[in-house]
């Protein structure tokens, strides 16, 4: 289907324009090293598919890179029909929209509990989500007006964490483990579900995070969700936001 | 400096007055404590360096030992440097290892003893600090023979996680034309309630601040410096849980400034009030005797607030941070107070309120190098809007005589920078510098006018929240929240447990020289600070 074939847009229809900028490691002192520089930027650009292409702008950084600024025509069309998009289960929303999640759906100030459980002392990950200061630009769940953090820090004993959490009436559980010989995240997690299973019913939301968790396996270890690395303080608090005060809920957490 | 905004100077007096009372409490707990980190600063001065096998570095084993033994609240100097003395130790590193494995026996000498563990640890302590007076004329020279560069200093970050890697990146830059370099440090650094040893290649998006990346990284500077006719300052950051132990090696190490906030720490990561205020007054001293000028944190303020609604938070701090580092020691001409571009570039006038903010600072803080942050929170990803939005900033840090710009990239919230961005971004601002650098001198607001009035709203605002400040009690305004959005009571956060109470016979023979000799410090390496007659 003909009006599903998209390509870039210049200033005309179909006419495939684009404009890229990249440095090249090397030199563009002499008028010999400058015409090479140009000539490698333009096979660089008939090898990424612009053709024709014109190299608009050209810059000597230092007396290695070379800086390049390239207007070329692209051949490459793109299927709208063959787009897939990653679903999450959950919108990503903005602090503004968290906010107004917890406030309409749960009529209350969310409680979060946080710390490293069993002998890791590793708080680098979960300092990142909880911590104002947070990470990647973003700012960490304390920085919500609607969500209050308990951050107990490191090396904290899963029957301490969960008497505190039911001291706290926490909402949520986030547990962060960056230690992981012998799969100690692994057994740590399970024990710590346990341990919440064991302690009766209404037990908090159990959400865990590190560099090696599989987040499929959520299931297997007891716990409701499980963040893997790169994970940022906005997706925790949009799944929290989701999990615990669902649109329309009227004040009935999930 | 003639004013432009007609500040009022009974406001300002008025201003300063509150902050005093406001800070005066807080001089005095630190004072009458000390902390684990203070002690460990103390012996690191001495010059115990090295760690034990487990990494953990031999201050930490020596001051928990006598912590756990003969207690710190007289000080680590005078059982260690007992024990040192009737012991029969040829160093502080074996006595160190002796307490590690508790074979090292630990006591309050009184009498004769205690005379000579004192006069023992003096001599110690007089040489580490003369070693800081060294690198203070060291630097001295340096800048002498190698060239101050003109105001505003640009500043660069450089942060591959491996100082190996910093190491060229940072000379790279140098030659790009930073004046100043920063390397930023591992995530989480700042919680560890150790400093690392050696040269370290691995950390998370920062390299760890150590004693031997710091002397590093220096001789590397001065190298290129040399190269280039032209002094390049080295920057790292004293908080955190070991600030006073960061802030003697960057002494020991000859650094040139040093991020050094009142409350940073306590606000954006959860450092106990009462740990971070009594470790920063022996940091600040340290920075005062080392002629290292300090960078507050006031910018982080306005990327966790609207930097509209939040200006007069930005003062507050600025007044905050000028009372304590002026009471440790320090001189206006050390005092790089921070703020930033941050108002959301979609208000209406948010060019001249971002004037009118930068431009009270510049009155309010005549002698001070400030440091002008540029827009972080609204750099969007559309890399050419950010690129005219750091235009922008440049021309307002001209404008109003900021002193040390930190360069604004593109790809601010997109990635670490391409050296193409970072080239570019050194394009931006040599452009502004070079169009529109005088234009200082020629911006004097309207007298009644948008600007004028906005800065007087804002130092009304100031003066309000000093006065609640003052009346609550810092501490208590801290735990409510009044500084960014977190509340952060006097005894809660990390590091508590590390803050000790002094004994009447408290001995810390640093803070004796560092109290003694704090105001004789002459201004030698400051930079001076002639309004716009310093760019010309």
């Amino acid at each position: 289907m003909i009006g599903n074939i998209v390509r870039p847009y210049g200033d005309t229809t179909g006419d495939g324009r684009v404009q890229v900028s990249f440095t090249l490691p090397v030199p563009f002192g002499t008028p010999t090293e400058q015409a090479r520089a140009e000539g490698a930027a333009m096979l660089l650009a008939a090898k990424m598919g612009l053709e024709p292409a014109m190299v608009v702008h050209a810059k000597g950084m230092g007396p290695e890179f070379t800086f390049f600024i390239v207007y070329g025509r692209v051949s490459h069309l793109v299927d709208m029909s063959e787009v897939t998009v990653a679903e999450r289960e959950f919108p990503l929303l903005s602090s503004a929209e968290v906010n107004l999640r917890i406030r309409t759906g749960l009529g209350r100030r969310l409680v979060v509990v946080g710390g490293c459980i069993g002998t890791d002392a590793h708080t680098v990950g979960i300092d990142a989500i909880l911590n104002v200061k947070g990470h990647s630009g973003e700012k960490g769940l304390e920085y919500y007006r609607e969500i209050r953090v308990v951050n107990l820090g490191s090396q904290v004993e899963v029957p301490a964490l969960v008497a505190r959490a039911k001291a706290e009436g926490a909402d949520a559980v986030l547990v962060s483990q960056v230690v992981t010989q012998r799969d100690a995240h692994i057994s740590n997690a399970r024990e710590m579900a346990a341990a919440f299973e064991a302690a009766g019913p209404g037990r908090p939301l159990l959400v865990v995070g590190g560099p090696r968790f599989d987040p499929a396996m959520a299931a297997s270890l007891g716990v409701d969700k499980i963040f893997g690395k790169g994970t940022t303080p906005r997706e925790v608090a949009s799944y929290l936001a989701y999990a615990l005060a669902p649109e329309g809920s009227g004040g009935v957490a999930a | 400096m003639k004013t432009r905004l007609n500040l009022d100077p009974n406001v300002v007096q008025v201003a300063r007055d509150l902050a005093r009372e406001a800070g005066q409490p807080i001089v005095e707990m630190a004072r009458t404590h000390t902390t684990v980190s203070v002690e460990r600063a103390v012996l690191r001065l001495a010059g115990l360096q090295g760690a034990d096998a487990d990494g953990m570095p031999w201050v930490n084993r020596l001051v928990d030992a006598v912590r756990e033994t003969a207690g710190l609240e007289h000080g680590v100097a005078l059982p260690a440097w007992d024990a040192l003395r009737t012991g029969g130790y040829p160093d502080l590193a074996a006595l160190a290892d002796a307490a590690a494995r508790g074979k090292a026996r630990f006591r309050i000498p009184v009498g004769e003893d205690e005379r000579a563990a004192r006069t023992a640890a003096s001599a110690a302590l007089a040489t580490g600090i003369g070693r800081i007076d060294a690198n203070r004329a060291q630097r001295q020279k340096m800048i002498e023979q190698t060239g101050e560069p003109p105001m505003p200093w640009i500043y660069l970050i450089v942060a591959t996680g491996d100082i190996y890697e910093d190491i060229p990146q940072a000379q790279a830059a140098a030659r790009e034309g930073a004046d100043v370099i920063a390397v930023i440090r591992s995530t989480g650094q700042s919680l560890l309630d150790y400093v690392p040893e050696g040269a370290t290649r691995e950390g998370f998006a920062g390299t760890y601040a150590t004693q031997e990346n710091f002397r590093l990284m220096r001789a590397a500077l001065d190298e290129t410096s040399r190269e280039l006719g032209r002094y390049v300052r080295l920057t790292n950051y004293a908080s955190g849980l070991c600030m006073p132990e960061i802030a003697s090696l960057a002494g020991l190490e000859r650094l040139d400034m040093m991020l050094n906030d009142c409350m940073y720490g306590i606000i954006f990561r959860d450092i106990n009030p009462r740990r971070t205020f009594i470790d920063q007054r022996f940091s600040r001293q340290i920075h005062a005797r080392a002629g290292i000028i300090i960078n507050t944190g006031e910018d982080n303020y306005l990327t966790t607030a609207d930097a509209v609604d939040a200006a007069h938070t930005v003062v507050v701090s600025q007044l905050m941070n000028e009372f304590f580092g002026q009471e440790a020691g320090l001189a206006d001409s050390q005092l790089g107070l921070g703020h930033a571009f941050e108002i959301n570039p979609a208000v209406p006038d948010s060019f001249l309120l971002e004037l009118a903010h930068a431009q009270l600072v510049r009155e309010l803080f005549p002698d001070a190098p400030l440091k002008y942050m540029p827009p972080t929170k609204h750099m969007t990803g559309n890399v050419f809007a950010g690129y005219l939005l750091d235009a922008f900033f440049n021309l307002c840090g001209v404008m109003t005589d900021q002193s040390i710009l930190l360069i604004g990239m593109m790809t601010e919230g997109i990635h670490t920078p391409f050296l193409s961005v970072r080239d570019l971004a050194l394009e931006n601002v040599r452009y502004v510098r070079d169009a529109a650098g005088r234009l200082g001198e020629s911006f004097v607001p309207a007298p009644g006018g948008f600007i004028e009035r906005r800065a007087h709203e804002v130092l009304g605002e100031s003066v309000a929240l000093l006065r609640r400040i003052r009346d609550e009690g810092l501490l208590n305004a801290i735990a409510d929240g009044t500084f960014g959005i977190t509340k952060r009571p006097a005894d809660g956060g990390r590091g508590l447990e590390g803050v000790i109470s002094r004994a009447d016979g408290y001995f810390n023979p640093a803070s004796d020289i560092l109290e003694d000799g704090e105001r004789g410090i002459p201004a030698d390496t400051a930079p001076s600070l002639t309004g716009t007659g310093a760019r010309q």
